[in-house]
């Protein structure tokens, strides 16, 4: 709770301390963290790895850079509904394929529709702009017209908030749906799927919906990044943009529901400040995450949790002593 | 005639290299359960390494059409690889989750992506005069490149020789019999761990030597590795997850396809590819031969 007002206070502060740069960094965080919060829907709470979650990062974001490039709708809100919905629609479809799989088998078919997505965007060069990809206007937030602001003030300033809102909404959100009985029941499958189904639990079904619900949020993720970026090409759905997905999630621990969330804050923020001094941060990340793999499987909220408990260890067993 | 002639030359061709990487993909992936991606990673490191050697041999006044030695000593130099991916990271996560063993070979991809950049650079780069110097052959109006016959020739002998070793000599009776029941093998006085590394070493360099035997034909690019990936990974899925024969029909419909496609309708390349592949999970998730390892 205290950690909770802490993060509130310091994402409201932020924007007026932090450098502009800094603070444009942020969005990212925020698009990713309402993704993942979706991806970890799937990872964590139904036991269900996708590598081909930049699929609905890309949808959103393509039906971003169509609507205000193509068609000049520059609703913000009008945006976001309709990538939710397509995502939503295209998690439907392809999630009647995927859930009837688990484990490896589903990993590869997440991964197959994704690259399917990655090599339509590459050959329809007239629709997509194939490799190019396709410009994204800055739209209009709350239908207020903020085209005259310069570029950096308006992420740095009213975008920052929206997302900060819609971050907060979708965090929201997903901490009830996680909580709810849907949630519970996705983790009970998880755990023993033959017991969740002998209590009546259908398990395809609400894998499926487990599916589209984590589509949307990534969907919502896409649309709200696409014009922070101001561009959208293939590479976004590249599978190892979904690997990089699964990266983040697992560097600050998916079984916390806070865990992806500091994942890609930390992501996102040690790779610029990596890519600053090397250019081979590839390498270092690749190092990292080889780490984490094997050693801390718990990722950073894992190990928060565990220096936690150690201190409170040693203070307790202090206590006893005196 | 000579259109369907290139372009089965091609395919054949695509194939034959496909398959050498899948092959070390199923074979990891049959005896460790581990689908390595960084399978991939192997393949460019070979074809890098194999410019490297290839240059040097030329360099130094070697004969071109003599550049099969340098490009299969890359190939094998770099199986060194295996055993230190291997007993220094893979060893560690056999016990766990898949996602976890994909996620920690998708690190070695991203480690050996700026391995890479850092010694070659980002430049697209390719061997000198290697690929011309071994000529064509004209059959029936075709135009055949002579290295690519060469190719697919060694690529059926290495498939034989695997089919022998695996099948008929004593240690691929030991790999088959980690592979179906590791903890009867270990008890049987098999230690799995030394299977396992030679089994992974084994594994890299069907990648490496894919990697450095294709590079005479076309030009090294960083994405390379990733690229191959899918590829390799639709390979594997469409034969069957583990089985040889598998990537074997895999690789050759692969190969075809899309040899076809960039003849015919080139929009079509990789999406048909993806299409089968989810076609076939769909229909017959453990492949067209999985189970017959």
């Amino acid at each position: 709770m205290l950690l909770g007002i802490g993060f509130l206070l310091a994402a409201v502060v932020w924007p007026f301390v932090g450098k502009e740069y800094q603070v444009y960094l942020s969005l990212s965080f925020f698009s990713y963290s309402i993704a993942l919060l979706g991806l970890n829907l799937l990872f964590n709470y139904t036991g269900l790895i996708s590598f081909g979650h930049a699929l609905f990062l890309g949808i959103g974001g393509y039906t971003a850079a169509f609507m205000t490039h193509k068609y000049s709708i520059l609703s913000m809100e009008l945006i976001m509904v309709v990538a939710v919905l397509l995502s939503g629609l295209v998690a439907f479809l392809t999630g009647l394929i995927c859930v009837r799989y688990i484990k490896i088998y589903f990993a590869m078919l997440t991964l197959a529709f994704g690259m399917l997505f990655h090599s339509f965007l590459m050959k329809t060069y007239a629709l997509t702009g194939g490799d190019e990809g396709m410009h994204v206007t800055q739209p209009k937030l709350l239908s207020m017209d903020l085209s005259q602001m310069d570029k950096m003030s308006f992420f740095s300033g009213p975008y920052y908030f929206y997302s900060l809102v819609l971050f907060l909404a979708a965090a929201f959100l997903m901490w009830r749906i996680v909580h709810s009985h849907f949630g519970l029941s996705l983790q009970a499958i998880r755990d023993n799927p033959d017991k969740a189904e002998y209590l009546g639990v259908s398990i395809r079904r609400y894998r499926l919906y487990a599916f589209v619900i984590s589509g949307c949020f990534a969907g919502l993720g896409g649309a709200l990044m696409a014009p922070v970026t101001g561009h959208m090409d293939p590479a976004m759905v590249f599978w190892t943009h979904s690997g990089d997905m699964v990266f983040m999630a697992l560097l600050g621990g998916f079984s916390n529901f806070f865990g992806p969330m500091l994942g890609s804050l930390v992501f996102i923020f040690l790779r610029d400040a990596v890519s600053s001094f090397t250019e081979y941060w590839r390498f270092i990340f690749g190092a990292l995450l080889a780490a984490l793999v094997i050693l801390a499987p718990g990722g950073l909220m894992g190990l928060l949790g565990r220096a936690w408990a150690s201190l409170a260890g040693a203070r307790g067993s202090g206590e006893q002593a005196t | 005639m000579a259109v369907l002639l290139n372009i089965l030359s091609s395919g054949v061709f695509n194939a034959s290299i496909l398959f050498l990487v899948a092959a070390g993909l199923q074979l990891v992936f049959g005896v460790q359960k581990v689908f390595n991606l960084a399978c991939g990673s192997f393949y460019a490191l070979g074809a890098y390494l194999g410019i490297t050697f290839v240059d040097a041999f030329t360099g130094a006044g070697g004969p071109p059409l003599l550049s099969f030695i340098p490009l299969l000593a890359a190939g094998v130099l770099l199986g060194a690889l295996g055993p230190l991916v291997e007993r220094g990271l893979l060893r560690f996560v056999y016990q766990r989750d898949e996602s976890f063993q994909l996620l920690l070979t998708f690190s070695v991809v991203l480690m050996f992506e700026d391995v890479i950049r850092f010694f070659w650079g980002t430049y697209p780069r390719s061997p000198k005069g290697v690929y011309l110097a071994f000529g064509t052959l004209h059959i029936g109006g075709a135009t055949i490149p002579v290295y690519n016959l060469l190719v697919i020739g060694a690529s059926v002998l290495i498939a034989s020789l695997m089919g022998y070793v695996l099948g008929k000599t004593r240690f691929g009776r030991i790999i088959r019999a980690t592979a179906s029941h590791s903890e009867m093998a270990q008890a049987l006085g098999i230690r799995s761990s030394v299977v396992y590394m030679k089994v992974f070493t084994l594994g890299t360099v069907l990648g490496t030597v894919g990697g450095a035997l294709v590079i005479p034909t076309t030009a090294a690019v960083s994405e390379m590795a990733v690229h191959l990936i899918v590829l390799a990974f639709a390979v594997v899925v469409i034969g069957g997850l583990g089985s040889m024969k598998g990537a074997f029909v895999g690789a050759l419909l692969v190969g075809l396809l899309k040899s076809v496609s960039i003849a015919v309708y080139p929009e079509l390349e990789m999406m048909l590819i993806y299409l089968i592949v989810i076609g076939v999970l769909v229909m017959k998730p453990q492949g067209l031969f999985g189970g017959t390892s």
